[in-house]
């Protein structure tokens, strides 16, 4: 080493102790126990996005080597605000990360399906109507459907345009709640408020329609309980100038709002192929990216003559169903504009007096009516020996309604393809290994019912 | 959608063929239900979007019926399998290997009407509590009564 190196080794040695006046050694570092929570720089994208929980890995292998003691099984439910009902979890977790998720179910369970068995077909409707409390027009659409294919009777057009028009504003209204709850159970309160306040004034709206805010038993074997009030137009114009404002303002809130993103994109991964193979329908089978709609694929009350698009999403997770279900609402006012533009005149029901009652003020004229009023109202309507499946669309996927006829006044079979029954299937796949810290935002975007899942 | 069904019934033997108010429906023997929905699969039935059975009780000389309802978004076409049961021990294979979707469904039906799916990774009861006896959906299961207070019937139903 030559002399002048060292001098400048010693001159920089004295630099650096002109530096440390007070103290005279440099400061240790002393790590944490709470683990190296930095980020450094060179870090690449895909840790990244792993660390952030943008990148889920679902190929989950059963590691034996890692001992039972550290996993935990967790039991989230049934009691609990945000599992939308009487849903129970079986959760297990290693440390915060969920490897298995088992659904127990049947906490709501009524047999309803044994119900069914033992009212008539004219009281049907009032039976399914309380399955998916949420979209019980669509309910008594399947249900009707399915009692008039076996009747081998028509409705009349106008019959068919105003279940249009009620069952895709109860599309509407159950997305609404789907957005609130799952706005408040990520946490945006104000959603919460909104949603639901808007799908108060379509209730009230169907309020003035049916009698009833929910549970309608509105459509019925035959065509719908009663015409439209008068001044619906207004109502419903009054519906459609409101409801395109209120869907800006939600994606205001929410759309490109950077903590709903952080707890929505990513979360809940539901892969196309996973969805077909496990009966997923719905809005949850297209966030995933498939274009498969029954009111495209086989339509039903004359659904197919009116304008509308299929919106599906790209990713499958919590982020795409939201947005979906919001592109529906638009889709269906959509629909509910043109059924009211191209409303037809005629009768609401058939004319068929087996079927349907006669009106009250022929019950006082007519000896054949008051007969048939009679008949209806005590023994009901028989139905030709047959069975057949009827699917509708509903705001949770494929609502089928298997029934079976052995001739009589009763169905000898009713059964419910209920599409939250289903869609629960998929939420142990969207889960697995995701943070625990997901699984209400995952619950609440698969949008279960319990009182259709249980029956 | 008719060329599928041509498919399916060149290759499947024993399968009854009909049409019931507008709906195909295949009438399978029970022995060939797994390999119907393999077939099935094949032929591109995507979805299958419901099992469940029917309780024909005396009116028919087999007593359960096991319903199937395919959809295949290809073809947009719609397909109905049923196959009957035995009065005793009613069992039949499980499609869930096919399309794991058939698991809750199997499960629901082996829950109400006691018809065991042999091949079911988990046949447990689903709605009903584990340590129930009897099926519900039975037609021999009576629907229940609730005793009532202060009404002049003894029960209501």
């Amino acid at each position: 080493m030559t002399e002048e190196t060292t001098e400048e080794l010693v001159a920089e040695d004295t630099e650096t102790l002109d530096i440390w006046v007070a103290g005279t050694e440099e400061p240790q570092f002393q790590p944490t126990d709470e683990g190296d929570q930095e980020i450094s720089e060179d870090e690449s994208e895909y840790r990244l996005d792993t660390q952030l929980g943008r990148v889920v890995d679902d190929d989950y292998l059963f590691d034996d080597e890692g001992g039972d003691d550290e996993r935990m099984i967790v039991n989230m439910g049934p009691q609990h605000p945000s599992t939308h009902g009487v849903l129970r979890l079986q959760i297990e977790l290693e440390g915060e990360i969920i490897r298995r998720t088992k659904p127990i179910i049947g906490y709501l369970h009524t047999g309803m399906e044994k119900t069914a068995e033992q009212l008539n077909f004219a009281q049907g409707p009032t039976n399914v109507t309380r399955m998916d409390y949420l979209a019980p027009l669509h309910e008594e659409l399947a249900f009707s459907l399915a009692v008039e294919r076996l009747l081998d009777v028509e409705v009349p057009p106008r019959a068919a345009a105003i279940r249009v028009l009620m069952t895709e504003l109860n599309r509407i209204t159950s997305h609404l709640v789907a957005l609130a709850t799952n706005g408040l159970d990520i946490g945006a309160l104000s959603m919460m408020i909104y949603g639901f306040r808007e799908r108060e004034s379509i209730l009230d709206f169907f309020e003035k329609t049916t009698g009833l805010r929910m549970n309608h038993n509105y459509i019925r074997p035959g065509g719908v309980a009663a015409d439209l009030p008068p001044g619906w137009k207004d109502d419903v114009a009054a519906i459609l100038d409101n409801m395109p404002r209120r869907l800006q303002q939600y994606d205001d809130l929410l759309k490109e709002n950077p903590i709903w993103l952080s707890r929505t994109e990513g979360v809940g991964i539901i892969s196309a192929e996973e969805a077909i193979s496990y009966s997923l329908t719905g809005p949850a089978l297209r966030a995933s990216g498939v274009d498969w709609d029954l009111r495209k694929a086989f339509p039903y009350s004359g659904i197919d003559q009116y304008e509308f698009d299929v919106p599906i999403g790209a990713h499958g997770d919590v982020y795409d169903r939201y947005r979906v279900k919001v592109e529906e609402i638009k889709e269906s006012l959509k629909i509910v504009a043109q059924v009211m533009a191209s409303m037809p005149k005629g009768d609401y029901r058939i004319g068929d007096r087996k079927v349907t009652p006669p009106p009250r003020a022929r019950i006082d004229e007519s000896m054949e009516a008051l007969i048939h009023h009679f008949k209806l109202f005590t023994e009901g309507f028989k139905v030709p020996e047959g069975e057949t499946y009827v699917a509708v669309e509903s705001p949770r996927g494929e609502l089928g309604c298997y029934i079976v006829s052995d001739g009589g006044a009763r169905p000898y079979r009713m059964h419910n393809r209920a599409p939250s029954f289903y869609n629960l299937q998929g939420l142990p796949i969207a889960m697995s290994d995701s943070l625990v810290a997901d699984t209400i935002a995952t619950i609440a975007s698969m949008d279960p019912v319990m009182g259709d899942v249980d029956r | 959608m008719s060329d599928v069904l041509d498919q399916l019934r060149a290759k499947l033997d024993g399968v009854e063929w009909e049409v019931s108010h507008g709906q195909d429906v295949a009438r399978v023997p029970i022995a060939g239900w797994y390999e119907f929905g393999e077939a099935a699969k094949q032929a591109g039935f995507e979805i299958c979007s419901d099992i469940t059975a029917v309780d024909w009780m005396r009116q028919k000389p087999l007593r359960f019926e096991v319903v199937m309802n395919l959809v295949s978004m290809q073809h947009k076409a719609r397909l109905r399998a049923i196959a009957s049961l035995e009065r005793e021990d009613p069992a039949i294979a499980s499609v869930t290997p096919i399309w794991p979707g058939a698991a809750y469904a199997e499960r629901e039906v082996y829950d109400m009407f006691g018809i065991v799916f042999e091949g079911h990774p988990d046949l447990t009861r689903i709605l009903m509590p584990d340590d129930w006896e009897g099926f519900p959906m039975r037609k021999d299961y009576g629907v229940g009564s609730v005793p009532v207070q202060f009404k002049q019937s003894h029960t209501v139903r």
